[in-house]
């Protein structure tokens, strides 16, 4: 099992998120000028403020040779993972629905929040219940996340009740494609996978993606489709 | 000398007296550039005029130092082939006239000064002084600080860990803002400032030059504050993280490989300095082209190619052999690079526009060989500041005092703040702000071992009370943090924040400060690494307190075994350890009372030193939960935030329970919960009661739930900020 972890300039957190997959697999990062994804199972597209996203967030990004990679992979049904501003970016991509807006406070909110698991049947949330509760930080500006008419199977995470940290429509946290194998959250997991510095939640996504599934839930995930390259 | 000249020099912020020695030292009158150059390069900011003498005093030798004072930043050793490299700056005045931008820029100028020395930044933490929250001026202030030092280092992806906000109306025209940035790297990465090989290329990496920050350190940095500063908003620098943060990762790769012979940072003054510094400390000469400099406008001057502050830019020395190389991989990273000028043997700072020489300059008589001045201290006879305004009746009861002072901006909780910044970025974060009295960065994924743990503190009001006991307190507090999660300290950096050093009384705060803080480094045995003096900080009111902060650095072996600062679990033992001996003089009690004091009570430093190696291995055992510091607001704030961190209550006896003991406040008192046997175990510790309930209660004299103690200790701030 091999992660790919997106590198644009102006990422923050692709170390981190590429220390988190290598708990549970390889991992390499994947420059942004580059249009090959080198073979990789699963992609993370991480937190930062990628290109310095000074015109809207992620919207630059999506432009990169590397997302028309990223974006024939998810299409072939590739998991792909979006973290924060990764999130951003795959809604800027059209790989996910709707928009994430200013907060309502207009401030950064770097807070440790507890999400509730509303659909393990993706293949980052398999190693998760319905109703889970998972205890992982968020920190952004532009984390409310809007999108009308939304399907309630594509809600994956929600925070939990009184938590909502941005202002975000339901609650949500984080949002699947129709298909299943596009994940986008605010919250970081990747800053969940160590008790010490707060909480070891947030492996059990990593762990869904690398850990062989069980054969019931093969063919939905997508796994295993040949990368475009 | 010429009229228009006289009158050129001294708008550039010199005296006739620093003209007349420019002469000298040229043998000629400058020209418009060279004079340019010597205003910035002889102010305040960049030539430490009225406080080098004085900073001789500091001691700079310690048993884990690697890089001293006058580098970049300094340099520790941590052990498994690491070093840690850390200092503190201030940005105040640019934050007192565009809080954003100057805020911003000054973590920006931070990040710089610790990765010019091949270290990668890895922690943020920043100390900020503004007037009491009932003005609109420094709602303003404090606000748009706070959201300019997360823009920046948010964006720029390195951790804000901790920091330190007190409100005090000396502040209020003259806010401060100081950033301490703490960077890792292997030993062998390090890299020195001092320019080298004549022959080799000088390439100016980053952003392109424009007019912002002209004359930012004559003008704004070595001035008092006035009425027309909105007219100095040209003289700030804007902040552009993005170019930062590809400027770090660029230079971190050129170093890894070897590529550079010196580097450094384009900070006050921009190319004047770091061309000049990097050819004292080398002791070379530099030739520059300014023509080939990249612009942001076409037309441009010599002189303020310059002195331009642009930010995100830095200057190296490389062999030409391997300019192919450093082209490639600023190339990469999408960095500029422009070779734009040469290492020369001649010590001079020859300055050339094409072919056209547009200055010529003895390196030394820019930077080793600036003005001094001697300090004229003299105590004053009568209070330089007014009394605070009373806001606590002198009869309130004790339950109404603990809250009055939980509610105070400066105990109050400074969630508002810290939750602005990403604390987290880098994995390294082990304690949080609010989680114990320092932050915690593992070492693991560096390849070392344990944890550093880095705190920044200094109390204004208590060294406006007494500039010597301040002072020294100020380094007690930083140790005694450190200590709260059993961390050694391994070095130290000030920011000497004071007034107009020219007036006797501010010159006496200076100078029995610094005495305070030599004095509490030699007890402790640790070194000064490094640090930056601001002065002139005044406004139309009068000076600030002299504002004297402290940034410690230090190692502990077992991040897992630190303790927290809120309690635990119910039934753990709690006691009290160290030389505490509370006073009401100097505390937020007094303050808001109306009353500031003259003096502080006499503190043992020795003792205290002592007492804080007992407590550090008292915390490495491991079987302490809960370690907490008694600062502001004294023992019984210390309580209050001990329940609130872990909402669990306490039941406290207390024998001698008067206003002092509860309210007072003084160095060396430090709060211990756990297990019986543990807290038992702990030399000197004297119990005073038990964790649990739901309320914090002191027999006999005060009883309050823990919710009411959070509301008011959470709710003040952001209360405050929405009136």
């Amino acid at each position: 099992m091999k992660f790919g972890v997106v590198r644009f300039p102006g990422s923050c957190d692709e170390i981190d998120a590429l220390l988190a997959c290598r708990r549970f697999g390889d991992a390499e990062l994947l420059w942004h000028k580059e249009r090959d994804l080198g073979g990789v199972d699963a992609v993370v597209v991480p937190g930062g403020f990628s290109y310095g996203d000074y015109l809207r967030a992620g919207a630059i990004a999506r432009f990169s040779p590397l997302m028309e990679a990223v974006i024939d992979f998810a299409r072939a049904g590739g998991p792909v993972l979006g973290i924060c501003n990764g999130f951003q970016v795959l809604c800027e991509a059209g790989l996910l629905p709707g928009a994430l807006l200013p907060n309502r406070s207009l401030r950064f909110v770097c807070r440790q929040v507890q999400v509730l698991v509303e659909n393990p049947d993706t293949p980052f949330t398999r190693a998760c219940e319905k109703g889970d509760l998972l205890s992982v930080p968020v920190k952004h500006t532009t984390g409310r996340y809007y999108a009308p008419g939304i399907l309630e199977e594509q809600v994956v995470l929600r925070y939990a009740p009184g938590q909502n940290p941005n202002g975000a429509q339901d609650d949500i946290a984080g949002v699947c494609n129709i298909e299943g194998n596009v994940l986008g959250l605010m919250p970081h997991p990747e800053h969940a996978v160590n008790p010490l510095t707060g909480s070891s939640d947030g492996s059990r996504l990593f762990e869904s993606v690398a850990v062989p599934e069980a054969p019931a839930s093969a063919e939905r995930a997508g796994v295993g489709v040949v990368p475009a390259a | 000398m010429s009229g228009s000249a006289t009158a050129r020099h001294r708008e550039l912020g010199l005296t006739d007296a620093e003209y007349e020695g420019i002469c000298d030292r040229l043998e000629r009158e400058p020209n418009a550039v060279e004079l340019a150059v010597f205003s910035l390069m002889w102010s305040e900011h960049c030539a430490y005029k009225h406080s080098r003498k004085l900073l001789r005093e500091l001691p700079t030798e310690g048993p884990y130092l690697l890089m001293g004072p006058g580098e970049n930043a300094g340099v520790v050793d941590v052990g498994d082939g690491l070093a840690v490299a850390f200092k503190v700056e201030s940005h105040n005045h640019p934050s007192a006239v565009e809080p954003f931008q100057g805020a911003a820029t000054g973590v920006g100028g931070i990040l710089r000064d610790v990765f010019a020395v091949g270290a990668r930044p890895i922690a943020v933490l920043d100390s900020l002084r503004f007037g009491e929250l009932d003005s609109a001026r420094s709602r303003y202030l404090f606000d748009w600080a706070v959201k300019g030092i997360g823009h920046y280092g948010n964006s720029v992806g390195v951790p804000t860990v901790g920091g330190e906000l007190y409100f005090e109306a000396a502040y209020e025209q003259n806010c401060l803002v100081n950033a301490m940035c703490v960077g890792i790297a292997r030993r062998e990465q390090l890299i020195r400032s001092a320019a080298a090989g004549r022959g080799n290329l000088v390439v100016l990496l980053g952003a392109r030059t424009g007019r912002d920050g002209i004359g930012g350190a004559s003008v704004l940095a070595s001035a008092e504050l006035s009425e027309e500063d909105a007219s100095k908003r040209p003289s700030v620098q804007i902040g552009d993280p993005f170019e930062e943060s590809k400027l770090i990762e660029c230079c971190l790769e050129l170093l890894e490989r070897g590529a550079l012979a010196a580097l450094q940072d384009l900070g006050a003054a921009g190319l004047s300095s770091s061309s000049s510094e990097m050819a004292a400390k080398g002791r070379v000469g530099i030739d520059l082209d300014v023509s080939r400099v990249p612009l942001r406008e076409a037309d441009m001057e010599p002189f303020e190619i310059m002195i331009s502050e642009s930010q995100e830019r830095m200057l190296c020395v490389v062999e030409p052999g391997r300019l192919d190389e450093l082209l490639e991989v600023c190339e990469r990273w999408d960095v500029r690079a422009t070779p734009i000028g040469s290492v020369t043997g001649t010590r001079r700072l020859r300055v050339f526009d094409g072919d056209e020489p547009v200055a010529d300059m003895p390196v030394r008589a820019l930077v080793d060989d600036s003005p001094l001045y001697d300090l004229e201290p003299e105590q004053p006879s009568e209070p330089l500041y007014p009394e605070p305004p009373l806001r606590l009746a002198a009869d309130a009861r004790a339950e109404e005092t603990l809250l009055a002072l939980l509610a105070s901006p400066n105990v109050a909780s400074k969630r508002f703040a810290f939750e602005q910044y990403d604390s987290i970025v880098g994995s390294r974060t082990a304690r949080r702000p609010h989680q114990a009295d320092a932050a915690l960065l593992m070492l693991e994924r560096d390849g070392g071992s344990g944890a550093l743990a880095v705190s920044i503190d200094g109390n204004g009001r208590r060294a406006a009370c007494d500039p010597y006991t301040g002072a020294a307190e100020a380094v007690l507090e930083c140790a005694s943090n450190l200590a709260c999660v059993g961390a050694e300290p391994l070095g130290l950096t000030n920011c000497l924040n004071f007034g107009n050093p020219e007036r006797p009384h501010i010159a006496w705060q200076l100078t029995r400060a610094v005495h305070g803080l030599r004095d509490a480094c030699l007890a402790l045995g640790v070194p000064v690494v490094g640090g930056n003096v601001s002065l002139y900080n005044e406004g139309g009111e009068g000076p600030i307190y002299p504002t004297p902060i402290v940034g410690m650095v230090g190692k502990l072996p077992d991040p897992a075994a630190a303790p927290r600062l809120g309690f635990a679990e119910e039934g753990h033992t709690l006691a009290l350890v160290g030389p505490f001996a509370p006073a009401l003089e100097g505390s937020e009690l007094e303050k808001l009372r109306g009353r500031l004091a003259r003096g502080l009570p006499r503190v043992d430093l020795q003792a205290h030193a002592d007492a804080l190696v007992r407590l550090r291995a008292a915390v490495r055992e491991g079987r302490l939960a809960t370690v907490h510091d008694i600062s502001e607001g004294g023992l019984a704030c210390a309580l209050a935030e001990c329940c609130i961190a872990g909402m669990l209550g306490a039941r406290v006896s207390a024998a001698a329970a008067g206003e002092a003991e509860l309210f007072g406040e003084g160095p060396g008192g430090v709060l211990i919960a756990g297990p019986p046997e543990a807290v038992d175990a702990v030399e000197g510790a004297e119990v005073i009661g038990t964790v649990g309930g739901d309320a914090l209660e002191i027999t006999g004299v005060l009883h309050v739930p823990v919710a009411e103690l959070t509301r008011a200790y959470e709710g003040a701030i952001p209360g405050a900020l929405a009136a």
